[in-house]
Parts: C-alpha cells; structure tokens; sequence
C-alpha cells in the first residue's frame, strides 16, 4: 500500500458523534406514518398440545385491527425455518418449523397467537384476552436422557430427539496412541447455555405497498441480505420486490444472523392489514426467544507421555439444539474440528458430534461458536495434563506448540493453519503478568491457607468464513464470500458499499481508512454504506464469524484497485502516456520517472464522466469486486488469569488479567483492544456468572429477566492489560485476521483454569462453569471432608 | 382517563394528554419524539434509559410520565452546548468508550451525574457509580477510561478559566 497515514493509526470513529448525542438511528427510532403494533402470545409451557385458541375477548379489544392464529398465516408464508446442512451429512431428522404453532408448542416462548393494535399498550392489552387451552406434555430436557430408546420425545410425531450424530474419525485413528501412553486423563466438560443479551433487543418494522407489491422492512440484523433471502421466499415474492434496512444495530453477537419467526410475521401482518406494523421485542422475550449460545457437554480424554507430550485425544460433543435447528446450529460443531487447539497431536483425533433436541430455545452461533468450546476443552485438558505429571502448565504448552517453521501446518481434520507464533505470545504475556513472581507468591499464600491460581489460554482460532470451496457446500449452496462497491463521483467523492454490517465494530471508520489511504484522499471523501439491500452489490454476505475485515474489507480492497486500474488507463490518455508508464501514489496518477507530469484522482474522475475518453473504455469511474479468501485465517494468543478464591464464602475474585493477541496487521488500533476487551469480559462472564437455567422438570425458564440473568457491571470487572504480536496473515493481501471473536474464544478457558490452579492443594481437579461462589463453596467443602 | 403533564425537557416545554400508565421513557420517545433514550430491559436493569429529573440521574421506565409533571428534564439530546460537546461526551469518543452504542446515552448521563456529585473519583468509585448500567460490548475498560479522563478535563476547565484571567490581567 503507497500510504500507510490512516492504516494503523488510533482514528476516532467516525459514527460516534451521531451516537454519544442520542442522534443514532436504532430500529425502534422509525416509525412509518400509519403504524400499526403487535404484540405476540407465546407458550407458557415448554411442550404442549394447543387445543384451542379463544380470540373473541381480544377481537373486541379497544384499538385492536386484527388477532391472528397460524391459520391465517397459511396463505401468508410457507416453507419450513431455514437450516444450513452444515456438518449435517448424517443429520437424522430436521424438525419442520412454521414460523407460528398450530397444534403443538415445543419451547416455551414458541408463538400461538398475535394481536394487531393501534398502540404497543392497545396490543399487549389485547394479547393478554386471548385464551389458550393446552394440554401440557412431558417436557425432554436433559440431554442424556434424550437419548435413550423409550424417551419422551421433543416433537410428538418425531422419529427420536437425534438432529445428528456424526463421527469426523473413528476410534482406530487413536488405538494406538491410547495404548502406549503413559498418562491417560479424562474429564467430562460443560458449556453453560448462555443468552446473547446484545443491549438493543430485537424488532422488526413492516410496510407492505399493495399497489407496487413492495415491501421494505426495517430490522436489527447482522446479515440483511440473508432475512431478503428467506422472508421474500417465504412470502412467495422476487428479492427485488424486498428491501430490507438494518439500521444502528445495538449489538448481535451471533443471536441477529439467523431469520426469527417475528421477521416472517410481521411482514405477512402488513401485507394482510395493509398497515406498517411494528414489533419490538421486550427483555423478557429476547432472553426466552433469542437463540441461545453454548449449551453442550464433552467427554474427552487425552493420552500423553511422560515427557509432557500429548499425543491423541478423544472428543464426544453433545450439543444442545433445542427444539428446531438453528439456522447456522450445525456451525457449532466445529468445536470437534478445532479441539486439537495450538498443539501437535501425532497419535490422532478422535471427534464426534451429537446433537440433541430438546424442549428448549434453539441454539445458534453465539460470539465464537465453537471455537470458546474449542479452546476450553484442550486448555483444560492440558492443564489435567500438567497435573497428573507434576509439570508446570507453562512447559506442557511449549513442549506441544505447532513451531514457526510448520506453517502452513495441516492439522488433524485436514485444515490448513495459515500462521503462528504461539511461543512468542506466551512469552509476552508471562512477562507482563510477572508469571514466576506469581508463582513464588502462590507458594506464599498457600502456607498461609490462601487460595491463589494462574490460568492460562493458549488460544487459537479459526475465522474469516470463507473460502467457497469450503462455505457453499455448508450452506447448501451460498459461499460466503463477500462482495463490495466503490463509486466515485465527478468531484471525486468515494461511496463504498460493502456487503457486511456493523453492530458495533466500526466498519465506517475502518473501512474508511484503508479506502483513504489506497486512494491517497482524505477519510471525508470516503463514505461507507451498508446494511440496506437497496444499495450496494447484488448479495451481501453479513457479519460474523470474524470475517468482515479479512474478507469484506480485502473486497474492498480488491474493487478500490479495480477503480484505480481504470484510472491509470484515464490518465495515460491525459497524459499521452502508456497506460504500464503510469504510477499512482498519494493520490496523484504520474508518469514514471517525471512526477511533474500528474493528474490528481480527482482530476481523473471528473474526466471519467466527459468526453474523450481512450477507445473502448466506458464513462464513469466505478468496480465492483469479489473476494473469496484461498483459506480461513488463524488469530491465535495467549491469556494469564490470577483469580484469589475467599476460603470462606467460595467467591473467585479476578486479580488480574492479560491478553496478548495476534490478529496479524491491524487498521485501527483502538478498534482492535476494543474488541478484545468486550471478547474477554463476554468470556469472563460465561466462566463466573451466566447460564440461563430451566426448571429441569418443567422446562420453565427460570433466568427471564436481568434480574436473574447476571450480566456483569463495571463493578465485577478488573482493568485488563492488553497487548500483542503481530504475525500477518499469508492468506490476503492486507495481511489481516478476525478479531470480534478473539476475547470470547480464549477467556473462559484462563479463568476456569486459575480456579482449578487454585483449588488444586484440595485435590479438585475440575470446575464447570459459571463457577459461582456456590458452588465453589460446596467443592470446597466437600474436598476438605 | 388522560391526564395533562406538563414537563421542560432540555429548556423546552412540552404539554400532553397522557395515559396515567404510560412511562416517562415512552412519554420521552414516542410522545416528544426524542429517541436518544434507550429502552434496553423491563426491569430496570440496564439503565440505557437514564436521564437526569431535576438535576438527578433516574432511570427513566421507572416512573410514569404523569409523575413528571412540572419536572425539569434533561436527556440525551440535552446535554451538548450547541455544537459543543459535553466534555463526558468527548472523552467517550477519545477514548473508545462506546461500541454499538446503544447503552452510550445511559451510560454518559450518569456519569455526568456522578460527576457532579464526585468530581475526583477514584477507579473503584467509578466502577461502583456505573453498576447501574450495561454494557455487552466494551468490558467497561474504556468506559471507566472515559470518565476518568472526562473528570480530569471538568476539572482542570475552571482552573484554565482562572489562568487567562490571571494572564490577562
């Protein structure tokens, strides 16, 4: 790149101002001249038969224009909730879901029922009249018992309560190893189910135009071309007639990726009332509909040799689906493939996944997704490792390192990890955390009865989603790749449309300045568009997975370039020049050799739009450009947490906590650490304070509110130090990975094991997560007995 | 039955026919139309809907809009002089202290607050002052940060007042 003044520099962000002085336009800020609201009845019971629905009180309900069961919307929508095949090759059975239940409801929140009214007031009033008799059925909750042959099933009709179960390798790739060890650990692991809690909840806003049969909706998403996908399919109209606007998003967090029911409703609902009709979503419902992250077991056991060397191990996933697919639920499974983490395995994997229904809110990607399940299950396995052999945690790690000199390493499922420098990272980060230092005060501590631990995470992931090659037949067709558009106008003035969408990482800003510098402009002359289907290329991809800088952002990359080449060809003829003599930098097309003789880029795209121009090449100064990454790209780092357990009430206190991460080349600093902080403390969460939890029983959801949703405040948290590597990435040209994911992925593994370190002297070897006071409390106890 | 409530919101008078149930934070959105207060939570959690009554932070869905009536109301949108942004405004745009954004508007206004009730607080006064708001995206690190360097600017901005006095004199 000619000009490295913005890339890498801390720029403020250029969507603050609108958002610090309360100007941002989040989805409930729209509202269309004639809105009309609804507001939705939903099963109080995690399984039951609907026998009958008694809308006649609500009908006649002040303000109310309409009450709506699943009968009235068989004409509306049709089809059954999208799922992508991913790592499903040996799905079982795939529930069909209609976006509202007729005869039975299988999670509680499931919808039965909608009113439509002039006011939110009017429409819960509404709702509240309407009468719903059900006959409650066993409810399948627990994911073993699910299992079994003669087990109440999720689905009355349904085979049995297996969405899948797939064996990656068999046992015989790992025999051989399990029989020399000299060390065999095993340990089964939870991963607490966990609601995303993005802060905006969901929300959509309808208006179906009967006389153009076009319909736009307005709506809280991290992948609007996705909802114009599924929605105009289901309504039975062309793509083109859909427009669909995600404005402001108050954060995702994976649980805006998928279609919700809502977003097929309310459409239909506007399309049926000829009204703009509006639904926002309250806490309460978010947390009982929102897709819910996590939700899984593993039993895994590693065989190691003396020396500290781990050589195989075995993985058995059992994930939660809940009662329906997610849409992307099968992404999850990804966990089994990246289980090996950073370290060489060469007695083999084995790895299988079983996903289980149960009558629960589904499960779908959720910040990491896979990958935190990943990291966890082979940091705590390294560390049982450490354990049984009497090493330091630190030694086992190093002595297992993928080296510099492998990369690109293939890994034990044929995934190619393009970079690394695993070593280096965690030198760092014991230096800052004063590791020995730390130690020798462990030792202190414990003669005085004191309960201090270090835990590590030497983390890495897989982002960047992706290649083709590797996405489409996930998908069921679609690869993800990502697509963008810079068009510049006679003044010069640059509008970038990208197929990916901010809920908060900054795109604006970013992407602004690597158009910037590429194009030798200042950032006010770049404008970045996205999140409205209207504008921009033909399919956008969205955002998740880490992918939107080492995918989207080199789209955008690729399609400045394009406009660049064009340009060259422009100023070649103004300069009665070869278009091979010209050189573009600073902003400036010139000949080679003579600076002088230049034409500055806006120069350039007021004579695109003239007369003149060299023969064959069209007016205008625009490109399009798709990017479909060669492979996935691979952050990796290393986290130290220090945790103090109180002897007396069991509550593990953060003391300390450092990350070193490597995300290769970085754009916006600022941006980066951002990330990574709001990634760690998601992860802190999920290690001391999140679950949601239903009544194993009856399937009621006891976790409905923040008020026993515990999402930590600034008063739980401790200042992290965060610092990094920098190994760029061979798979782009930017040299760029995927950070939004990174924090999430490494976290709970450093905190769990700094608990474990500092249970240890009890003999406790293993701690599940949320690891609350309470339950540290009872291990404590019991130990000492 | 509706009732009349006469409320200023940053200096400006607002008079409506509300219903007794209708809450402050949706008399704030839907009725005088000023969209820069959040709605994050049901139960007074999240406290996105923070504003200050009176000169005192309140999160707004915990009372209703008749008991407003002849309060003095600052929100969001209130807070800037003119193209002037407050200097906790500011510092949460230096120092990176808002994500998605959406908790931002609670977040600033008790602080601003706090502030004003503790000119000079320490980390630990900070992080306990803001307990009653969240946020899912930024860890609270740059948050704290924020309001650290925006107590640091309020300050020293009298002090700079008193210099050029001096200076000019």
């Amino acid at each position: 790149m000619a000009v490295t003044q913005l890339v890498g520099a801390k720029i403020h962000r250029r969507e603050d101002p609108r958002l610090i002085t309360g100007h941002g336009h989040y989805l409930d800020d729209f509202t269309r001249q004639g809105t009309v609201y609804a507001s939705f009845v939903r099963s109080p019971f995690a399984h039951a038969r609907v026998k009958s629905i008694d809308v006649t009180d609500a009908s006649k309900a002040p303000g109310v224009v309409g009450v709506y069961t699943a009968r009235d919307f068989k004409g509306q929508l049709t089809g059954t909730h999208p799922t992508t095949p991913a790592f499903t090759a040996a799905k079982k059975y795939v529930p069909e879901r209609f976006p509202i239940a007729e005869k039975e409801v299988c999670y509680q929140g499931e919808i039965v029922a909608v009113v439509v009214a002039g006011s939110r007031a009017q429409a819960a009033d509404g709702a509240n009249l309407i009468q719903v008799d059900y006959e409650e059925l066993p409810a399948v909750m627990d994911l073993e018992k699910a299992l079994k042959p003669g087990s109440a099933k999720v689905h009355v009709d349904g085979p049995d309560n297996i969405g899948w179960d797939i064996p990656y390798t068999g046992p015989e790739v790992t025999d051989a190893a399990f029989k020399e060890a000299d060390v065999v650990v095993k340990e089964r692991i939870l991963q607490n189910r966990l609601a995303p809690v993005p802060m905006e909840p969901r929300g959509v806003l309808a208006e179906y135009e009967s006389f153009d049969k076009k319909l736009t909706i307005w709506l809280s998403s991290q992948s609007p071309h996705f909802i114009r996908l599924f929605v105009s399919g289901s309504m039975g109209l062309k793509e083109n007639q859909v427009r669909v606007i995600s404005p402001d998003v108050g954060g995702g967090f994976g649980s805006k990726i998928s279609p919700y029911p809502e977003d097929y409703l309310v459409p239909a609902l506007s399309r049926m009332t000829e009204r703009p009709v509006k639904w926002i979503e309250t806490r309460t419902e978010s947390i009982q509909n929102a897709t819910h992250g996590r939700g899984q077991f593993y039993d895994v056991e590693v065989a190691a040799k003396k020396d500290g060397t781990v050589t195989a191990m075995r993985v058995t996933q059992f994930l939660d689906i809940g009662a329906y697919h997610g849409t992307f639920a099968g992404f999850q499974a990804c966990a089994c493939l990246m289980a090996g983490g950073a370290y060489k395995w060469k007695g083999g994997i084995t790895a299988r996944t079983i996903g289980i229904l149960t009558n629960r809110v589904p499960t779908d990607p959720y910040r990491g997704a896979g990958r935190p399940e990943a990291t966890h299950l082979v940091e705590r396995m390294i560390d049982l490792v450490a354990l049984e052999l009497k090493m330091d945690p630190v030694d086992v790690r190093k002595k297992n390192f993928v080296q510099p000199e492998d990369f690109p390493f293939t890994q034990n499922f044929g995934l190619v990890i393009d970079s690394g420098d695993y070593e280096k990272s965690l030198d760092k980060a014991l230096q800052l955390a004063g590791y020995s230092d730390l130690r020798k005060k462990q030792a202190d501590l414990r003669k005085q009865g004191r309960y201090l631990g270090i835990g590590l995470s030497t983390w890495i992931e897989i982002c960047g989603f992706g290649p083709s090659a590797a996405t489409a037949p996930a998908t069921g067709g679609i690869a993800l790749v990502e697509s963008a558009q810079v068009r510049v106008t006679p003044t010069g003035a640059v509008m970038v449309y990208t197929g990916t969408h901010s809920h908060g990482q900054g795109h604006e800003t970013t992407f602004s300045q690597l158009v910037a510098d590429q194009l030798g402009v200042p950032m006010e002359s770049v404008d970045l568009r996205h999140g409205d289907t209207a504008e921009g290329t033909a399919f956008g991809y969205g955002t998740y997975g880490s992918r939107s800088l080492a995918v989207g952002g080199v789209a955008v990359s690729k399609a400045v370039g394009k406009v660049i080449d064009k340009g060259k060809k422009i100023a070649a003829h103004l300069l009665e020049a070869a278009e091979e003599d010209i050189v573009f930098e600073h902003g400036s097309f010139h000949v080679k050799g003579s600076p002088d003789k230049a034409k500055a880029f806006g120069e350039v795209a007021f004579a695109s739009y003239g007369t003149g121009l060299p023969e064959g090449v069209e007016q205008g100064l625009e490109a399009t450009a798709y990017f479909d990454p060669p492979n996935l790209v691979w952050p990796f780092g290393a986290h130290v947490a220090v945790v103090e357990i109180d002897a007396e009430t069991g509550n593990a206190k953060l003391e300390k906590y450092v990350a070193v991460d490597d995300c290769g080349n970085i754009i916006n600093p600022m941006i980066v650490d951002g990330q990574i902080h709001g990634g760690v403390v998601q992860a802190i969460a999920q290690a001391l304070y999140e679950e949601v939890v239903y009544d194993e029983a009856s399937g009621q959801l006891k976790t409905g509110t923040l008020t026993d949703y515990m999402i930590p405040s600034a008063g739980e948290i401790p200042q992290l130090i965060v610092d990094k590597t920098i190994t760029p990435s061979p798979t782009n040209d930017l040299g760029v990975k995927g950070i939004g994911e990174a924090g999430t992925i490494a976290a709970s593994a450093a905190v769990i094991n700094a608990i474990c370190d500092a249970l240890s002297p009890l003999g406790i070897k293993h701690v599940d997560m949320p690891a609350s006071p309470d339950k540290i409390w009872h291990m404590m106890k019991e130990a000492r007995k | 039955m509706k009732h009349k409530v006469v409320v200023t919101i940053n200096g400006r008078k607002h008079e409506h026919e509300v219903e007794p149930r209708l809450l402050l934070v949706h008399y704030i959105r839907d009725v005088a139309g000023l969209t820069g207060t959040h709605i994050g939570c049901d139960t007074s959690q999240c406290g996105a809907c923070t504003i200050h009554v009176d000169g005192k932070a309140v999160k707004s869905c915990t009372m209703f809009a008749v008991q407003a009536d002849g309060r003095n109301l600052t929100t969001i949108e209130g807070l800037a002089n003119g193209d002037e942004l407050h200097p906790i405004q500011q510092a949460f745009w230096d120092e990176h202290g808002l994500q998605c954004g959406y908790c931002t508007p609670g977040f600033i206004m008790e602080a601003a607050y706090l502030l004003a009730q503790n000119p000079n607080p320490t980390e630990d006064e900070i992080r306990k002052g803001l307990e009653g708001n969240l946020c899912r995206c930024t860890g609270y690190v740059n948050i704290v940060k924020a309001v650290q360097s925006a107590a640091k600017t309020m300050s020293s901005a009298p002090a700079k007042k008193t210099t050029v006095t001096a200076g000019g004199n």
